[in-house]
């Protein structure tokens, strides 16, 4: 009767516990509103983690609630002289035992999660994705090895299947962190490559951060991971390699001016991460640099000094003028192949 | 604070009278004044960090300045701040509670404290001379390796010389408790202040050579053209993490260790009763002293070690959980059945059990590896150590200052200002970083310079700035009860809390060789077992006779400022080689006074049996 009652309190409290804490943060943000396979193991952990410290807690707040309203000095009681107790060999024994064995209870789950995360058994298995992830100051390369693409700033991955990533950095140290499908891992300079694999269970367009101090602008570095499903994605993979980088002719003077100023570090097309992001589909992105609304006059003051909106990148301030910056995004502007991924785009904007 | 002296004397003579002082108690003023300078810096540093994320898209201060700051923050507040407010407790109490005439090596002590302090004031002149270091606290290589500008030499070079310094001042006091406790204080009867204390110098010991061997690593990278962290040229970044965390957990247990220690003494005056399990608290100590080394790549959970090295630390660093629980234990049992005066030093440890308790149990679940991997690098990290420092360092310092503040200037700090001063720290400090927990798993990570709008994070931030408010609120009221304190409380006796230690036994403050003659202890609680069999005072080991005592010196001094002078020299002598007269200016004082002291024989004095008793005549031997 007791043991049961103890595991229907457990239960509530658990599920308590989870119905709280979902309740917290932004869709495709928080850690707390799992969407993919890593976050919710991690929930998982995380909410057994905190059953058994709210337990321990509650346990130690008992007896300190007691201990200070009863044995507080009342009026009159200045010269009493407490028993001079040396110790309790039993319940010292108690409360060392007891968190051994909670903590063992934890260690499990905690040992069994980290390797199942760290898990690379169908790696390199036909139709299995790999994806190079380049973290670079204050920007990322996406690279697709296996199918000639790249990209930047926006990582499209199917959904329902796991897809590895392959980690570096390009100057110092990064990390990549999608709180809502899994959790992060450094991306180190040398070779300290890093693995690990994103598994996103619905479709959508999910918030990443950098969360390793990478210079004055590391809180500005920030990705999206759009998941899509997987007719979409091979659609979006097709649509990429087969892009056609020539401009209407509006914007001829456009890609002139960007072929002269640009090119040198934003390829167009597939190729290694370079000095900066792969513009391939750029009008495709959700947000200029990460982080910018996005919009032509946006676009065009960006172009002109990034400086302002991203202090310490590497982008050269007045390259161009601004009437050129203005022909230049109207280019950028028409780099949009592909519709994959766009209706999720916009139900993120609607959220906002 | 010592403003009597200061009238007699007039203020060059007590200058200088500081200056050249090998005495442990003044060494213990200087590293309060210095320590709490430093910790106001760090607070204001802290205030405008979250004056910047009281909002969203906030542009209150720049994102390199903000990197700045956060670097500044951390780095003060643990090494400047922390360390030298535990050493100040250290000097006022440990050769009091041993029963000692001044420490092992006062000559050394005083060196110790003139290296942290010139340390501290070249990391601080960075904000003068063209910025301050930006690359976080842990200065994560290459970051810092490529950081431009001066501001990471300054924290090489400023931490390399106070580090120096604390691991002078650890190997003293080691050193101390090895050789100088008076006749019958075991091992096993000492208080478990001067234990813990015990303990940590060995933590000093053993850690800070780590930061030390990465520091002149950095340095050479940096100054020399070595490339140990370059990777572009086949060295390794990672390493530097390593060295670091080898040095900076076990760091985390120097800081924390000694308060457990002042919160074990302080628990067991203010109930009447002697520690619960006394030698299990003991083992308690040293076991997380050990298992501290153990657990140092838990801070690496998301560098890439693989699942196996994962695993080994996650488990390791759960296992500290063990003896700290232990603890927590036992300082309640303390209380059970005692007879709890809640003073102003009572109070800010009753609070630090719930607050210590919570920054324990958050830390267990960082230490689940895999979940880390959501933690890592967020508030919630922030949120976990703010509670594991704050709660417990800073409330720990603040309840020693009010317990040992008569010991140390012979008044006791105002307990109503003192009780005035918790509550809004108490209230600040749960405001400011419980939310941090959720802000962090709601996705927002550490030393973010903004955070944009439509996140969630808005409300979260917001409280955790008003919290931040009422924290400074509580410090300049503590500050105000200092003053206040100086000038309008009486004098008091040597045993204003019916105290149980030997520290008691002797006048407040102390006269300069603290016992007239050295004093026989019989067990635990020496103090208490002499006044439960009705005795006023200790009984001495010792006949009345003449005291051996070291001389002041000014060496020490000049010591440290060569390497203060000679660390610009390092500093500059990369923009232009004539910079090295500086160096070679610095190193030549530091090298001459230490020839000086190998040369010239420094007997000390004597203070005769006669004035001894003069003293005694005037009641300073009760």
């Amino acid at each position: 009767m007791r043991g049961w009652m103890g595991k229907l309190r457990a239960f509530f409290i658990f599920s308590a516990l989870t119905l709280l804490l979902t309740g917290c943060g932004v869709d495709n943000l928080s850690a707390l509103k799992p969407k993919g396979y890593g976050s919710d193991l991690l929930f998982d952990l995380m909410m057994i983690s905190i059953a058994i410290m709210l337990f321990v807690f509650i346990i130690v707040m008992a007896i300190y609630t007691f201990v200070l309203i009863r044995y507080r000095q009342r009026k009159g009681q200045e010269d009493f002289i407490p028993k001079q107790t040396e110790g309790n060999k039993a319940l010292e024994v108690i409360w060392t035992v007891i968190p051994i064995i909670l903590l063992l209870v934890l260690a499990v789950p905690t040992v069994q999660a980290t390797f199942d995360l760290a898990d690379e058994s169908t790696k390199g298995d036909e139709g299995v994705t790999t994806i190079e992830v380049t973290g670079n100051q204050y920007w990322w390369h996406f690279g697709y090895p296996d199918d000639e693409i790249s990209t930047s700033q926006d990582l499209y991955i199917p959904t329902g299947e796991r897809v590895y990533l392959d980690m570096k950095s390009s100057d110092v140290i990064h990390s990549f962190w999608v709180p809502s499908i899994a959790g992060k891992m450094d991306t180190n300079p040398g070779d300290n490559d890093n693995t690990m694999y994103l598994e996103a269970y619905e479709e959508g367009v999910y918030w990443g951060h950098c969360a390793e101090l990478c210079g004055p602008s590391h809180s500005l570095m920030d990705f999206r991971v759009i998941a899509v499903s997987p007719e979409e994605y091979d659609q979006w993979k097709e649509d990429m390699q087969n892009v056609d980088p020539e401009a209407t002719a509006e914007a001829q003077e456009g890609q002139d001016l960007y072929e002269n100023n640009c090119m040198g570090c934003h390829a167009i097309g597939d190729g290694a991460a370079g000095q900066g992001p792969n513009m391939t589909n750029f009008a495709n992105r959700t947000k200029i640099a990460g982080v910018i609304e996005p919009s032509k006059e946006n676009l065009v003051d960006w172009i002109v000094n990034p400086e302002q909106f991203k202090p310490g990148n590497q982008m050269p301030a007045n390259l161009v003028s601004e009437d050129e910056a203005s022909q230049i995004a109207d280019y950028l502007m028409e780099l949009d192949h592909s519709d994959v991924g766009a209706s999720a785009s916009e139900a993120e904007v609607e959220e906002e | 604070m010592s403003t009597a002296l200061a009238q007699n004397r007039g203020l060059g003579a007590m200058i200088w009278d500081y200056l050249t002082t090998v005495d442990h108690k003044k060494i213990a003023h200087l590293y309060l004044v210095a320590g709490g300078f430093f910790f106001l810096i760090g607070g204001l540093e802290a205030m405008l960090i979250r004056i910047q994320l009281m909002k969203p898209d906030n542009d209150f201060i720049s994102a390199g300045l903000y990197n700045e700051m956060i670097t500044m923050h951390g780095t003060t507040m643990i090494f400047l701040a922390a360390m030298p407010l535990i050493f100040a407790l250290m000097n006022a109490v440990v050769p009091l509670q041993i029963g000692a005439r001044d420490v092992a090596f006062p000559f050394l002590n005083s060196l110790g404290f003139w290296l942290f302090l010139f340390g501290g004031v070249i990391l601080n002149v960075s904000w003068f001379t063209g910025g301050a270091p930006d690359a976080g606290w842990t200065n994560y290589a290459p970051l810092s390796t490529v950081s431009p500008g001066h501001g990471v030499d300054y924290y090489v070079m400023g931490l390399q010389i106070s580090g120096a310094g604390t691991l002078i001042g650890g190997i003293n006091f080691l050193v101390t408790i090895v050789n100088m406790r008076a006749p019958g204080m075991t091992y096993m009867r000492m208080p478990l202040f001067t234990w813990a204390v015990f303990v940590t110098s060995a933590l000093i010991l053993f850690a800070f050579p780590a930061l030390t061997v990465g520091l002149f690593l950095m340095m050479f990278d940096r100054m020399f053209g070595s490339v140990f962290f370059d990777t572009a040229a086949g060295g390794n970044a990672i390493i530097w993490e390593h060295l670091f965390w080898i040095f900076g957990h076990p760091e985390v247990y120097i800081l924390i260790l000694p308060l457990f220690g002042a919160f074990s003494d302080i628990f067991s005056t203010f109930s009447k009763k002697r520690l619960f399990g006394y030698s299990a608290m003991v083992f308690a100590t040293v076991l997380i002293g050990f298992l501290g080394f153990m657990v140092w790549a838990h801070h690496m959970f998301t560098v890439g070690m693989g699942p196996i090295a994962n695993s080994i630390f996650a488990v390791a660093t759960m296992a500290i959980a063990v003896p700290t629980g232990i603890k927590i234990f036992n300082w309640m049992f303390t209380m059970w059945g005692g007879n709890i005066r809640m003073t102003a030093a009572m109070l800010w440890s009753v609070a630090f059990i719930p607050s210590f308790t919570i920054g324990g149990m958050t830390g267990v679940m960082l230490a689940a590896a895999a979940a880390d991997y959501q933690y890592h690098d967020t508030y919630f990290v922030v949120g976990h150590f703010h509670y594991v420092i704050v709660g417990g360092v800073v409330f720990g310092l603040f309840a020693a200052l009010h317990y040992w503040w008569p010991k140390m200037f012979g008044k006791i700090l105002n307990e109503k200002l003192g009780k005035l001063a918790f509550w809004p720290f108490f209230i600040g400090f749960h405001l400011t970083f419980f939310i941090q927990h959720f802000l962090g798993l709601m996705g927002m990570p550490r030393r973010y310079w903004v955070f944009l709008e439509g996140q969630g994070l808005e409300a979260g931030n917001l409280i955790s700035t008003i919290g931040a408010f009422l924290m400074a609120i509580g410090t300049v009221i503590f500050l105000v009860n200092v003053v206040y304190t100086s000038v309008k409380a009486k004098k008091v006796s040597g045993d204003p809390w019916d105290g149980r230690t030997l520290e008691w036994s002797i006048p407040s403050p102390p006269p300069h060789y603290n016992f007239t003659q050295t004093p026989l202890v019989r067990g635990l609680d020496p103090l208490w077992v002499e006044k439960s069999e009705g005795k006023k005072g200790m009984t001495p080991a010792e006949p009345l006779g003449d005291i051996h005592m070291p001389n002041a010196s000014i060496l020490p001094f000049l010591i440290s400022l060569g390497l203060f002078i000679a660390g610009f020299g390092f500093i500059y002598q990369v923009d232009n080689k004539a910079w090295l007269i500086l160096v070679f200016l610095g190193m030549g004082l530091t090298l001459g006074s230490m020839l000086t002291r190998s040369l010239k024989d420094d007997l000390g004095h004597h203070i005769h049996k006669e004035e001894l008793e003069k003293d005694l005549e005037k009641g300073a031997g009760e």
